[in-house]
């Protein structure tokens, strides 16, 4: 396949993906879609190009690994797993509803495909570090990726987690701040802002990138560009637009956590036509 | 029984962990900083490539541990017990056992004998803290034996366990050759005037006392709850049925601990009083080991005064 080819296809997922978090969450009249549809296009890329992952194996010891450390933005990864075909997309309707599986953040018991739980913030990071030891320790091959709200950051944990990816020259680990600028009571720099982002990375020994988490191009790039630094972590971090691609979510701090009406759903759907 | 040959049980851990590590290869150390109070510097002598310093971090650490889990690795973070539930209470509930993990948190320098730095490394409530935490496994060894009985089963449980470890040096009760159960009480004498439920550096405190009474033809019988959780209600009902009066004594409070445990058994299964000793709902405070047993009641003699009230 072209690049052009690749990069069509991925956001011909991408779109799907987007239809499938409004979907969910209207049938859950919950959830998280700000948060979801900016890490939406960082997702598709990792679960449809660049993640080395067996559907048919899930617990795949050589497999890669994604955490998703901001695990309220489930409604992504279900339906990228979904897509993927780890477990039945009819099933995402049933998303945070009594009896399902599919908990209102990941969890790795009941979900096939999820590598870690998450929900509680600033865990992650040290999670993947875990994970990337492991891997130097086994001789492993395979790499980590971890997802981080830029709000997210602000836990203190974070940069214990940091310290850790530098001292371990964890270059098995690819960390990536998705950078939309909100959280739930306003913007970070208004609430407690972790600004400058790429100098506190760069000054805990990570190697930075600095991207628009909505170009396929780039996207790809920074996860190929990562692989060839040695001896250092590397953070992407990706400028996105909270609630992209659904005009009326896009860049408002009250879609953080909000599910739309029937009205704003089908607004929605008609937009990702 | 001889009361003179001690050893703390801090020090058992890290001789256990050596041994442990020459027979399992996946079995990790963490550490926060403390490595040489904890004793898992042995470990880190011995196989360096298997010690994780993560530093003062111990929120960091805890997770880091629940990573190497999911990779088959069996991960033994260690520091204070004040430090490695209270400060990361949320990590190990979240990332370790809602997923139900394979890690073992194994903390030293629980209750009072810390001693001389006072209330702030004083862990009176870790039992509380973990036993309430669905998938976690509690176990609260009394001597070197046991605690290293508790090492070499942490790593066969497949799921999270808490294990506390004691800094000063305790009575040496177990021979090498007994036989340890999980969420099995060993029972001690067969009198019925009494049961004192023991755990931790108080079985001997509860041993010496019953020694002490059978001078004055007082039977009791002393059990060791070794596993807090789960407990063994069996042996707690049998002792109720069979003995006039129940007592608990821990180095830990007497809310949410062991006392609560039993408490909760009784009420389920056999209502029956039950008379808690330990911490009372109160902080800790500096002087050295003996001393702060003493002026918390925390003694054989307080167990002996409590039995013959109202008997």
């Amino acid at each position: 396949m072209s690049e052009f080819l690749k990069i069509q296809n991925l956001q011909k997922i991408a779109k799907d993906v987007r239809k499938d978090i409004v979907e969910m969450l209207y049938s859950a009249q919950s959830g998280h879609p700000g948060g979801s549809l900016s890490i939406t296009d960082i997702l598709t890329t990792l679960y449809f190009y660049e993640m080395n992952i067996n559907v048919n194996n899930p617990k795949d010891e050589n497999r890669d690994r994604l955490i998703l450390s901001k695990g309220h933005c489930s409604p992504a990864l279900y339906s990228c797993l979904a897509e993927k075909g780890f477990f039945p997309k009819e099933d995402l309707k049933t998303f945070r509803k009594i009896n399902s599986y599919l908990q209102g953040h990941p969890d790795m018991k009941k979900i096939p495909g999820v590598d870690m739980t998450s929900g509680s913030l600033g865990q992650g990071l040290s999670v993947a570090n875990g994970i990337a030891i492991a891997g130097k320790l086994d001789d492993k091959s395979y790499r980590v990726y971890c997802i981080m709200g830029d709000g997210e950051i602000e836990e203190g944990q974070i940069w214990e987690a940091a310290m850790t990816s530098s001292k371990y020259k964890l270059d098995n680990l690819c960390a990536i701040v998705d950078n939309n600028n909100l959280q739930i009571d306003g913007k970070i720099e208004d609430v407690m802002s972790p600004y400058p982002i790429n100098k506190k990375f760069e000054s805990f020994g990570f190697n930075v990138i600095e991207i628009d988490g909505h170009n396929f191009e780039e996207i790809i790039n920074a996860f190929e560009d990562a692989k060839k630094v040695k001896e250092k972590p590397t953070v992407i971090i990706a400028k996105t637009v909270k609630g992209k691609g659904v005009s009326y979510m896009e860049n408002q701090v009250g879609w953080h956590g909000k599910a739309p009406n029937e009205e704003e759903y089908k607004l929605a759907l008609e937009e990702l036509k | 029984m001889n009361f003179e040959n001690k050893k703390a049980t801090r020090q058992s851990y890290g001789e256990a962990l050596v041994e442990l590590g020459k027979i399992n290869k996946n079995v990790v150390v963490l550490d926060a900083d403390l490595a040489g109070a904890t004793k898992t510097n042995m470990f880190l002598k011995e196989f360096p490539d298997r010690f994780f310093d993560i530093g003062i971090a111990e929120q960091n650490m805890i997770a880091t541990a629940a990573g190497l889990s999911t990779c088959g690795k069996i991960p033994f973070a260690s520091t204070f017990a004040v430090f490695a539930t209270g400060r990361v209470y949320d990590q190990i509930r979240n990332s370790i056992c809602y997923p139900n993990l394979n890690v073992k948190i194994c903390a030293t320098h629980c209750g009072i004998t810390v001693g001389e730095d006072g209330a702030t490394h004083q862990m009176l409530e870790d039992i509380n803290l973990m036993r309430g935490l669905p998938n976690m496994t509690v176990i609260s060894p009394a001597d070197d034996t046991e605690a290293k009985w508790a090492v070499k089963k942490a790593a066969e449980i497949n799921g999270p366990v808490y294990i506390r470890f004691g800094r000063a040096s305790t009575p040496i009760i177990y021979d090498e050759n007994t036989n340890f159960e999980l969420g099995k009480g060993i029972q001690f004498g067969e009198g019925t005037s009494a049961t004192i439920f023991a755990t931790g550096i108080m079985l001997a405190k509860a041993l010496k006392a019953k020694e002490e009474l059978e001078k004055e033809n007082i039977n009791i019988r002393v059990i060791d709850i070794h596993t807090i959780k789960p407990i063994d209600k069996e042996i707690i009902i049998k002792c109720a049925k069979e003995t006039d009066k129940l007592i608990s004594i821990e180095e830990h409070s007497i809310i949410g601990g062991l006392g609560t445990a039993i408490s909760e058994v009784l009420t389920d299964s056999f209502p029956k009083k039950l008379i808690r000793l330990g911490m009372k709902d109160c902080f800790g405070k500096s002087g050295n080991a003996e001393e702060l047993l003493k002026y918390f009641e925390l003694t054989s003699e307080k167990i002996i005064e409590t039995v013959k009230e109202n008997i």
